[in-house]
């Protein structure tokens, strides 16, 4: 039977290194698949987090060979075999053990959010063409992915002054919700810093989900904060009409 | 089962687990960005060889005191802030800038230069990638411009006729046209600002502008490339006919 | 006392954060109660986010004629007259309510051309009643009641494992845990305790249910004296991935279906002509699956083992915009274009319709102060569940839950915390510490599933039921002795160890159960005793805790009231 080498970090906050296992190679597996392996016969304390695996709950987040995946979709033979395998923990996130990273600052964040408030004396009539373009927002599966990859968080570490593709997702899932009447266009400039982010996409790159993130959720919310703070003539406009 | 020192990627430039050469991506686009700034700025500055017969390069469209009663210099630095701010804040350009020239970052899940303090858009000068919606406007009176030199460009000494050159200047503004009808901003504006569709006056019509701009927004990045290409081109034709390298061919 | 533990208090602690859970913690906070909610993952990573079809409830917005009472109707028939009929009735009637706040709370249905909530068509519904968000419901469920939450402020516990409810002089007073990231231990006192733990799938080796799926509550209740009812009905959900070796039993949603996809075997043959002309596809799970099954048994199987799903007949863009997920799915892990080809699909362990015994109203079961809703609850559902009344099963008996978990709390005085109880937690929970290790946790639990996979599965004998026992027994005394490696920091095998007691639990209840109930019905298929027993049809197996053994008694099922019966016979 054909194995392939995973080289797997092993270790804590204090530190670690990776360790290589060899892994029998089974037809359309993928690298969670491997790592069950790896628990199941040569090293049962190895901490990966997942659930669901078929890519609808986001739990196995890793990075395969220097790429920000869904472990439970990243199929072993899209993977070169003649060298090992990497699998390492989220970067962006600080390591507990092994596979698994703290990702409570994403729901600190999410916090931050106000939720959804219908506007006043809807009737609760939603028409299909508003609702296609804030479904795609409502899609995530928060893997955290684009949070990892995102280089203001990566390289930056500015967890205290963004909030992170993923929660752009999702105010823009609220913001362009037909009946919601709450406006967040200040917290999403002064707390949750969207001005930080430089469109450079990666967020889009890695989405499991395939959510335009930057051409509809970021860029979107990017114009209306500009309608709202930079835009001389919109805010001349509202002014007049008394808004 | 063996043991081997740590792997996680240190953040320095370039750091990175990927396997794939990332550079890649940035590498067309330091060149060809590259090269059409110098091309560009040397024709910028030249100040001549920009029109012959009906044909007038996008360089230096709308052409401004060209007889120097009050401007000096080549009329083209009278207008290429226009064009060149439009493309400066584009979205998609400064993913494509950022990328290749700031290194910020060069690719996804690869180290950057370390550096003082990052903060994207937020300060002068990059703050001012906000006012994208005030250069597509100018943009689209720019696009008024060439369309009408594109016009003119079919009549030889008042005559219909057609030559390469009618054909290229053609082409470029249709280029020139998608691109600046596909901008984000513009989609923004067209419907993509309203929050419920079925209840905004004319919602129905703003979600077809909506539809139309986003198909085309899709788009934007090939649009970008192939106008930046036809504009050159169609400045570098115009060159070579005006100086008298070539000559135009006329078709009919 | 020991100083080994933290201590927190809440009036209503509530174990689980699926729909359910989050549907009752929403409920209690309503009702002023402190909530707290523990769940082993992450918080909205439940099994919730796996329901992909649609929520059923009788709005009536695509086929007028809908109502409560057809609702119930089908719900059941297809329990086959075994469900709790109040319960039944409860949930016909509250359902749409459930739904419709749920979009009050931000949730975005599918919508027709009225701008009304869209409903699909399902196994077993009589009219088009599922309503839906493409072919991710329940993500989108899972979503608007955590984002609510957080909202409402309740204090959530992620990746915590609660290992024993702890009482006082019968009643509930507060249950022990541990946290998966440092092996930590904490104590909860509490007033009330509502189970929603979801189901018990991760016995079986074909299953489309994640790992979390142990029978937890079940487990824990049926440890605190409370009563479980009608083990043996497990669903084997028709249609399951069969291949590649890897995703085995993840789900292909019954939407599919919904949308007109077709069953064909090796022949091409649309053999559910054979076994439900009337329904065919949507005819309920527990005759699809078995058909399947016969169908591969009888040599007609496909080449993996499984059934032929076809969906390519509908245009290739409907299928992406109706079952995205689905379309990655089989792009992603089996290279298949489902707008193209036909989709490979067996039967997979997915869902129990036994569970904790409740009341009807209150949700309580039989311990007072221990409640109980979803999937971890017994009775709406009878012998077989019907596709899309789990989702509204979450919400109108998680809300119900909620409720009474906090009035309850209202009602009662602090319970006091008995120590020893708390010790032997502990001693416990850390036993496979000092265990030498020459049994693997995971071994165990491939045998055990095997042993499950094999001997109670969708076709069960007299004999084979009669091993299963025995082998549980023999599987018990190895997890006892199961060992782990590593500290107590994030370490699977370990938590594997305590999961594994759980499994073994319920899979007794399941076993014991199934062989007690000599005939077929729903979900249970005794091929020695292949007809509907009109005896049985009154009777509910109990299974409770007696004098530190597994027994199983039976109890009468409750006569229905005359008018419910008058809308059962009506057609």
């Amino acid at each position: 039977m054909a194995e392939a080498t995973l080289r797997v970090f092993r270790g804590d906050s204090n530190g670690g290194q990776t360790v290589d296992y060899r892994v029998p190679i089974a037809p359309g597996m993928v690298v969670l698949d491997a790592l069950h392996h790896i628990q199941g016969h040569l090293a049962p304390d190895l901490a990966v987090r997942w659930n669901c695996k078929a890519g609808k709950c986001g739990s196995c987040s890793a990075e395969v060979n220097g790429r920000p995946r869904l472990t439970c979709k990243t199929r072993m033979d899209d993977l070169p075999q003649d060298q090992p395998i990497t699998v390492l923990p989220m970067k962006s996130f600080p390591r507990i053990k092994d596979l698994v990273t703290d990702v409570s600052w994403n729901y600190r964040v999410n916090r931050k959010i106000p939720a959804f408030e219908p506007r006043p004396g809807t009737d609760w009539k939603i028409s299909q063409l508003d609702v296609d373009r804030v479904q795609e927002f409502r899609k995530c599966i928060e893997c955290f992915l684009c949070q990892d990859v995102c280089h203001v968080l990566r390289e930056h570490d500015q967890k205290e002054k963004f909030g992170g593709p993923r929660f752009f997702v999702r105010i823009a899932g609220l913001e362009m919700h037909p009946l919601d009447g709450r406006n967040r266009n200040a917290l999403l400039k002064d707390e949750l810093g969207l001005g930080l982010c430089n469109i450079t996409k990666c967020c889009t790159e890695v989405c499991p989900e395939e959510i335009r993130i930057t051409d509809n959720a970021i860029i979107p919310l990017k114009e209306r904060v500009v309608d709202e703070f930079y835009d001389p003539l919109t805010r001349m406009f509202r002014r007049i009409r008394g808004k | 089962m063996a043991g081997s020192p740590t792997l996680l990627p240190e953040s320095r430039l370039g750091s990175t687990l990927r396997r794939d050469p990332w550079w890649i991506e940035i590498l067309p686009v330091i060149i060809v960005m590259g090269g059409f700034s110098i091309y560009a700025t040397l024709r910028a500055f030249e100040g001549a060889y920009y029109s012959w017969g009906p044909y007038l390069s996008p360089f230096y469209s709308p052409l401004i005191d060209p007889q120097h009663h009050w401007w000096p210099l080549s009329p083209a630095l009278l207008i290429l802030a226009g064009p060149l701010g439009f493309r400066a804040t584009c979205y998609y350009y400064r993913k494509a800038l950022y990328r290749a020239f700031l290194l910020d970052p060069p690719a996804c899940a690869v180290g950057e230069p370390s550096r003082r303090k990052y903060s994207g858009e937020t300060k002068f000068p990059l703050i001012l990638q906000n006012v994208h919606r005030y250069f597509f406007y100018l943009a689209v009176l720019f696009i008024c411009f060439l369309w009408y030199d594109a016009i003119r460009a079919f009549f030889f000494d008042g005559h219909f006729g057609i030559g390469v050159g009618t054909l290229v200047l053609t082409l470029n503004v249709c280029l020139l046209s998608l691109y600046t009808f596909s901008c984000h901003s513009l989609r923004h504006l067209a419907g993509g600002k309203l929050d419920c569709f079925s209840c905004a006056t004319f919602g129905r019509s703003r979600f077809a502008a909506w539809r139309l701009s986003t198909f085309l927004n899709e788009r934007h990045m090939l649009f970008a490339w192939c106008s930046l290409f036809s504009v050159g081109f169609a400045d570098f034709y115009v060159r070579l006919v005006a100086s008298g390298a070539i000559r135009d061919l006329r078709l009919l | 006392m020991t100083a080994n533990y933290e201590t927190r208090e809440h009036d209503v602690l509530i174990i689980g954060a699926g729909g359910a859970g989050l549907r009752a913690s929403l409920e209690a906070l309503a009702q002023g109660a402190s909530v707290g909610v523990v769940c082993k993952s992450l918080l909205g990573k439940a099994h919730t986010v796996m329901a992909e079809g649609g929520i059923a409830a009788a709005m009536a917005n695509v086929d007028t004629a809908d109502d409560w009472k057809t609702h119930f109707r089908d719900t059941m028939r297809g329990g086959k007259f075994l469900n709790n009929w109040r319960m039944a009735q409860l949930h016909a009637l509250e359902s749409p309510d459930r739904v419709r706040e749920l979009e009050q709370w931000g949730a975005l249905f599918d919508r027709t051309e009225k701008g009304d909530i869209l409903q699909r068509a399902f196994g077993g519904h009589t009219f088009k009643r599922l309503c839906h968000v493409g072919d991710r419901t329940g993500l989108e469920m899972i979503r608007t009641l955590q984002d609510r939450g957080v909202q409402q402020g309740i204090d959530v516990y992620m990746e915590c494992t609660v290992t024993r409810l702890l009482t006082d002089s019968g009643r509930i007073a507060g249950a022990f845990a541990y946290w998966r990231e440092t092996g930590r231990l904490i104590v909860f006192k509490a007033k009330s305790i509502v189970i929603a733990t979801g189901g018990i799938g991760k016995a079986w080796r074909v299953t489309s249910n994640s790992w979390e799926y142990t029978g937890d509550g079940m487990a824990l209740a049926y440890e605190a004296g409370a009563e479980l009812m009608d083990m043996e009905f497990v669903q084997f959900h028709p249609t399951g991935m069969v291949w590649p070796p890897g995703v085995q039993g993840i789900l292909v949603t019954e939407a599919v279906r919904g949308e007109g996809g077709i069953l064909r075997n090796k022949l091409g043959e649309r053999f559910m002509e054979k076994y439900d002309p009337k329904r065919m596809e949507l005819s309920t799970r527990d005759v699809v699956a078995r058909s399947i099954y016969t169908e591969v048994k009888e040599g007609r199987g496909t080449e993996h083992g499984g059934a032929y799903l076809d969906i390519s007949q509908k245009p290739a863009e409907y299928v992406k915009k109706k079952l995205p997920s689905m379309y990655h799915q089989f792009k992603e892990l089996a290279d298949v274009d489902i707008t193209k080809g036909p989709m490979e699909v067996g039967p997979t362990c997915h869902y129990v319709m036994g569970g904790i015994r409740v009341d009807a109203e209150t949700a309580e079961s039989t311990v007072p102060g221990l409640f109980a809703a979803g999937e971890a609850a017994a009775g709406l559902h009878g012998a077989n569940r019907l596709g899309g009344n789990s989702l509204s099963d979450l919400l109108v008996f998680g809300r119900r839950a909620g409720l009474a978990a906090a009035q309850h709390a209202k009602r009662v005085s602090a319970p006091s915390m008995d120590n020893s109880q708390i010790e032997s937690a502990e001693k416990e929970l850390l036993a496979p510490f000092s265990n030498s290790g020459t049994e693997s946790p995971y071994a165990v639990h491939r045998d055990l599933q095997e042993l499950m996979q094999n001997l109670v599965g969708i076709f069960r004998t007299e004999a084979d039921l009669g091993k299963a026992l025995v082998e549980l027994e023999k599987l018990r005394a190895r997890a006892a002795k199961a060992g782990v490696e590593g500290s107590r920091l994030f370490n699977p095998g370990w938590h594997l160890s305590y999961d594994l007691k759980s499994m073994l639990t319920v899979s007794e209840a399941v076993a014991q159960s199934a062989l007690a109930r000599t005939e077929s019905r729903g979900a249970h298929s005794r091929i020695d005793f292949p007809k509907l027993d009109p005896l049985w049809e009154k009777k509910h197996n109990i299974i409770v805790k007696e004098a530190g053994a597994m027994k199983r008694r039976e109890s009468p099922v409750e006569e229905m009231p005359g008018e419910l019966q008058q809308i059962l016979a009506a057609d």
